[in-house]
């Protein structure tokens, strides 16, 4: 915010408070600054008005209940100046603004407003006419000829008896100017072939300095004529003033009690049954409705919330995912993601210093052994990674990279049961990344991830549920690229069209998941286990066109676009 | 996922045949690499691809063109030969403690063209990069045969004891002296590697010439140029099948260009457990039935016969044999490590967008979890009530939860980050304050009073589950205006009950600190105390730099689920 005044004071022309309509914690530090230097701002009137008012909200308000979000408009008129204007005009008929002004001492601005609300009352109690007067007013030469006497004046007075060399003469200030005036004058005159050179001598005892006296007399608004006043016009000494100014007669309606028209139908005029007397003012239907005031979801859970909507139609049941802290048995080892993936560094993954270690006793052994096997030396199929698989890099507490590290959960328990049981599952849920953050990247984001376990699942299957699911949410157009994932094989990235940036854009991952994950758990050899994942962030702001996740989620999101956000509904455009 | 940059001509050139942009991109898509960026270095068009992280056979343009033209029936797969060469190599038992792995292979009578040799460093460096990770499991060394003399010796000395001119430096230096020097250099991240061990690996000649001091760098004296013939490759690592992948990747890419093409050469690695030759360039085989290699896939209609070409496409010779398929999967398919892996290349060669959808005929009832199911009620509610819902991090730094709310206790229950990469990330939170505080803090343009809420989850130390952490979900709501707002959050307070249908609360006066004294109250339920609420601490509301009075209730949503 400037504080510079003229252009705080065009600012605040427009607004009642700093942020609009409303009362904000920056009317309050402004105030704080104005305040000090409230000097520097008398000229300027909407910031005296402002300060005036905010002055008044900062005072303790006894009367008044506490409510400073006001949404009406302060309105400047004086009732006293409008009436003043009809009683004068019922004794003398017509008005001439500036004379009544200065007549009745009151700020000729001040009474122009009276008059403008006077001819906005509806049934015309006046009519004005607009008029203007120029008058002349001293430019700064012009006065400093008043206070120190013409160039010429100066000039003639600065030449003694006996005379002056020229030379010498025109050493003065605005001597140039100040010599061929008083030679046309005929107040000195030259002798040029004078000894010693050019010498100036008085052609006259006295002279009288007549541009001053003129200008006395403009500047008392006596009449000049007007040859003179152009004499000093071209000497730059006055300039025109406009003041513009209103002849006031009386209107068809005119009358000096004011009827004024109502803002609003009242319970009073309704009880009373005035209101079938008054009139009514316009209401200006270009003007915004009363902002409400309500409270709000926000956007992204907004989102979320279609999501959920979107699985439980679909039949998944819910995970228990209130769980971020894992360890790596879960997040990595059981999805068959080597000890020494890249994932598994601290570049990428959190690792938690308090409590650092899960016990190994709170693992399953038989299924831990399992695991190591599958690891060092493979089986189920599998010919293993070949290293040395170590517990402690299990036992490490993480902040979870992913929610599949609780759909691995579920997946073992659902291998325990002594039948197996077909399951659609789904979850969403943060996620955390230790990465490096810029503007679609955070620490931390909600993962969306579905699961379905069942016998002779195929990747016609997953096509099949990936096409349902993003029907659901109005992305009908897929494409499956070949992709690399540790713990799914095959694997496929999606892709979907995107209408509006007239190309495929990768919204998703997805794959079966590897033998060497679910044969450990102890899951039937025929069970296979498909699985997709998205970020929740990344569609919400592709649809709606935000390009810094900060504007999103965390303390920064400015709340006004929580509160304008439209109601979500992702399968429309 | 690595991303390596090739020239485009030269691509097109081994692919015989010039794409345009779009068309080359669907080639990938299909394929499974990703064309990511095309870039103009030095008026050369060079293509970024990305790879997936296990092909490692195509991380150079030799070995992604070789796999794209017999993608394309542009080539038949090659037979990589190894024959027996003389050179040998002798492992020290002292480097066990420090980088336990070694072995090598010989390229003989290549032809290096500038391009040829760019690509066997830009190799390298993929490999030191990804499957390596920075040469901390898998370092290279590639050496000018002809300037050196077998048999080599792979051991570990006292730094101080290993003296010699490293690569592209002037002069002869001790260990301790380059560590020094490359201290400001672009090897400085390697440096770690070894420093503190005792003993560091080096690579020397019968001569007692210095190869290589792996991971960090190799001698001047055996650089190879252009001019090179021979090539004497050494991997070092610490991770044993890592070591052979990537002798292997080197080999199958570069022995193109020796006077054999597709051969290289064996060198005998003895150690104190015995002696091998490598490099290894093993060639499996994987009976499998070419009906169950169909069904991971949902292909339909495919032949035995149809489903091997489809397989040797994806350079993994096969033949159909009855009903069976054999696949022979070569010294370049070190990612084959189970029989999906080989189902998953069907599809790609089938194609995944060929392949018929089917819905899983599967019908389930969804079930939500309570705990959510509760928490989206409540904050319907709240929103009701007139608050705007917030959403902030669940990390935070370790003042926010502590000194700032004048509790600096809470650390204690608190789980801890080790690695933070800055403070924002220090614990995770267990109060949902921090944020909000912070979110009224950011929001000084909104009319007043401010009502806000959050509902999510805090995280607490505890002995009772197998991480020693637990999720505990909480409500946290605000007030911030002219007035303190108390009785606001005191009637949500008394809302959420009644729509919890819970009449046996109370609120108790609270000595905690992060309250205006004798404005805090404790929320208790029966007798247990489940929350707070009351006037925030004027000092509080100054460490979140907020001049307003604020009013906040948190309780936590548990004891309702």
């Amino acid at each position: 915010m400037t504080m510079e005044p003229l252009k705080l004071d065009e600012y605040l022309s427009k607004r009642s408070y700093v942020n609009g309509y409303c009362f904000t914690y920056e009317d309050k530090a402004l105030f704080e600054v104005v305040n000090k230097n409230i000097s520097n701002y008398s000229a300027c009137h909407h910031v005296v008005r402002w300060h005036k008012h905010i002055a008044k909200l900062s005072k303790p308000v006894k009367k008044q209940p506490p409510v400073v979000c006001k949404q009406d408009k302060i309105v400047l008129t004086d009732m006293s100046l409008d009436q003043t204007i009809l009683n004068v005009l019922e004794k003398d008929g017509e008005i001439d603004s500036l004379g009544l002004a200065s007549d009745q001492s009151v700020d000729h601005q001040k009474l122009i407003g009276a008059i403008k609300s006077l001819l906005a009352l509806p049934g015309e109690y006046i009519k004005a006419e607009q008029k203007q007067v120029s008058c002349w007013e001293l430019t700064g030469e012009g006065k400093s000829f008043v206070a120190n006497g013409s160039y010429e004046y100066i000039l003639f007075n600065s030449v003694p008896k006996e005379g002056i060399l020229q030379k010498d003469l025109m050493k003065l200030p605005n001597a140039k100017i100040g010599f061929s005036k008083a030679m046309t004058l005929g107040w000195i005159s030259i002798d040029k072939k004078a000894e010693g050179g050019p010498t100036v001598f008085r052609k006259v005892e006295t002279a009288e300095d007549e541009v001053v006296k003129v200008l006395n007399n403009i500047s008392e608004q006596k009449s000049v004529p007007d040859k003179v006043i152009q004499d000093v016009k071209k000497r730059k000494l006055i300039s025109p003033v406009v003041t513009k100014f209103y002849k006031v007669t009386k209107g068809p309606g005119f009358s000096t009690t004011i009827q004024r028209p109502e803002a609003d139908l009242t319970a009073e005029m309704l009880q009373d049954g005035s209101w079938k007397s008054k009139t009514f003012k316009d209401y200006n239907f270009a003007a915004r409705g009363a902002p409400m005031t309500s409270g709000y979801l926000h956007p992204l859970l907004k989102v979320r919330a279609e999501y959920r909507r979107i699985f439980l139609d679909m039949g998944f049941s819910e995970m228990p995912t209130a769980q971020f802290v894992e360890n790596g048995f879960w997040n990595f080892d059981a999805l068959f993601q080597p000890q020494q993936h890249p994932a598994r560094d601290a570049h990428d993954t959190f690792f938690i210093s308090e409590p650092a270690l899960t016990k190994e006793a709170k693992f399953p052994s038989d299924y831990l052994e399992r695991v190591k096997t599958t690891h060092e030396k493979g089986g189920y199929g599998s010919t293993g990674y070949d290293y040395d698989w170590k517990v402690i890099e299990a036992q490490k507490n993480i902040l979870r990279t992913h929610t599949t590290a609780v759909s691995a959960r579920m997946l073992y328990k659902i291998a325990q049961q002594p039948e197996f049981k077909p399951v659609k599952m789904f979850s969403i849920d943060r996620v955390f990344r230790n990465e490096t953050l810029d503007a679609t990247h955070l620490a931390e984001f909600h993962q969306i991830e579905g699961v379905v376990a069942d016998r002779n699942l195929n990747l016609g299957h997953l096509i099949g549920i990936l096409h349902t699911f993003f029907k659901k949410l109005g992305i009908e157009k897929l494409k499956f690229k070949p992709a690399y994932n540790p713990y799914t094989e095959p694997s496929m990235e999606i892709f979907s069209y995107h209408e509006g940036l007239k190309k495929w854009v990768e919204i998703g991952n997805s794959g079966i998941f590897r033998p060497e994950m679910l044969l450990p758990m102890g899951l039937p050899a025929d069970v296979n286990v498909i699985a997709w994942g998205l970020s929740l962030e990344r569609p919400t702001m592709i649809k709606c066109g935000i390009n810094n996740i900060r504007e999103l989620i965390g303390p920064k999101v400015n709340l006004n676009m929580v509160q304008d956000f439209p109601i979500c509904r992702v399968n429309k455009a | 996922m690595p991303t390596i940059s090739v020239t485009r001509d030269i691509l097109y050139e081994r692919l015989g045949k010039t794409f345009t942009d779009d068309d080359f991109e669907d080639e990938c898509f299909d394929f499974g690499i990703e064309l990511d960026d095309i870039v103009e270095e030095n008026n050369v068009v060079k293509f970024k691809i990305d790879i997936p992280a296990n092909r490692y056979d195509l991380l150079c343009v030799e070995g992604l063109s070789r796999a794209m033209n017999v993608f394309r029936d542009r080539m038949v797969v090659p037979k990589f030969t190894v024959v027996p060469g003389q050179e040998k190599l002798i492992v020290d038992d002292s480097v066990s403690g420090v980088r336990p792995y070694c072995v090598a292979a010989v390229l003989r009578d290549m032809k290096f063209t500038e391009e040829s040799y760019n690509s066997f460093i830009l190799l390298q460096d993929k490999l030191h990069q990804n499957i390596g990770r920075e040469r901390s499991l898998v370092s290279i060394g590639t050496h000018d045969l002809d300037t050196i003399q077998g048999p080599f010796t792979y051991q570990a000395l006292a730094p101080e004891q290993i003296k010699f001119q490293p690569l592209n430096q002037d002069s002869v230096m001790t260990a301790p002296e380059m560590f020094e020097k490359f201290r400001q250099t672009y090897l400085k991240p390697y440096l770690q590697i070894l420093e503190g061990k005792p003993l560091y690996p080096l690579i020397t000649d019968a001569n007692g010439v210095v190869l290589s001091l792996p991971p960090i760098i190799n001698g001047e004296h055996s650089k190879i140029t252009l001019d090179t013939k021979n090539v004497f490759i050494e991997v070092t690592a610490c991770d044993r099948a890592k070591c052979r992948i990537v002798i292997d990747t080197i080999c199958s890419m570069f022995s193109e260009y020796c006077s054999a093409p597709f051969t290289c050469e064996s060198v005998t690695v003895e150690s104190s457990s015995g002696s091998v030759l490598t490099p290894p360039m093993k060639y499996q085989t994987m009976e499998c039935s070419a009906a169950q290699l169909c069904t991971k896939g949902g292909i339909t209609g495919l032949t035995p016969d149809s489903v091997a070409d489809h397989l040797t496409k994806m350079f993994l010779p096969s033949k159909a044999v009855g009903e069976q398929v054999t696949v022979e999967i070569g010294p370049t398919r070190h990612d084959i490590l189970h029989q999906c892996d080989v189902e998953e290349d069907l599809a790609i060669a089938y194609g995944y967008n060929n392949i018929t959808e089917q819905v899983p005929n599967l019908h389930t009832i969804g079930v939500e979890q309570e705990v959510n199911k509760l928490s989206d009620a409540i904050r319907e509610e709240l929103a009701r009530a007139g608050f705007t819902e917030v959403l902030t991090f669940s990390l935070c730094s370790r003042d926010d939860i502590s000194t700032s709310l004048r509790n600096g206790k809470a650390l204690e229950e608190a789980v801890q980050i080790a690695n933070p990469k800055s403070n924002e990330f220090q614990v995770v939170r267990t109060s949902l304050l921090p944020g909000i505080l912070k979110t009224a803090s950011c929001n000084r343009k909104m009319p007043l009073p401010l009502k806000l809420f959050e509902v999510s989850d805090v995280v607490f130390k505890s002995e009772d589950t197998e991480t020693g952490s637990k999720n505990q979900r909480k409500i946290c709501a605000l007030f911030s205006g002219k007035t303190s707002g108390f009785e606001v959050v005191h009637g949500l307070l008394d809302r959420i009950m009644l729509s919890l249908s819970e009449k046996n609360y109370s609120i108790r006066a609270s000595e905690e600190s992060m309250f205006f004294t004798g404005r805090g109250a404790d929320i208790l339920l029966g007798t247990e105390k489940i929350g707070h609420l009351g006037i925030l601490h004027p000092e509080v509301l100054e460490n979140f730099d907020i001049s307003l009075p604020c009013s906040v209730l948190e309780m936590s949503l548990e004891p309702f689920v």
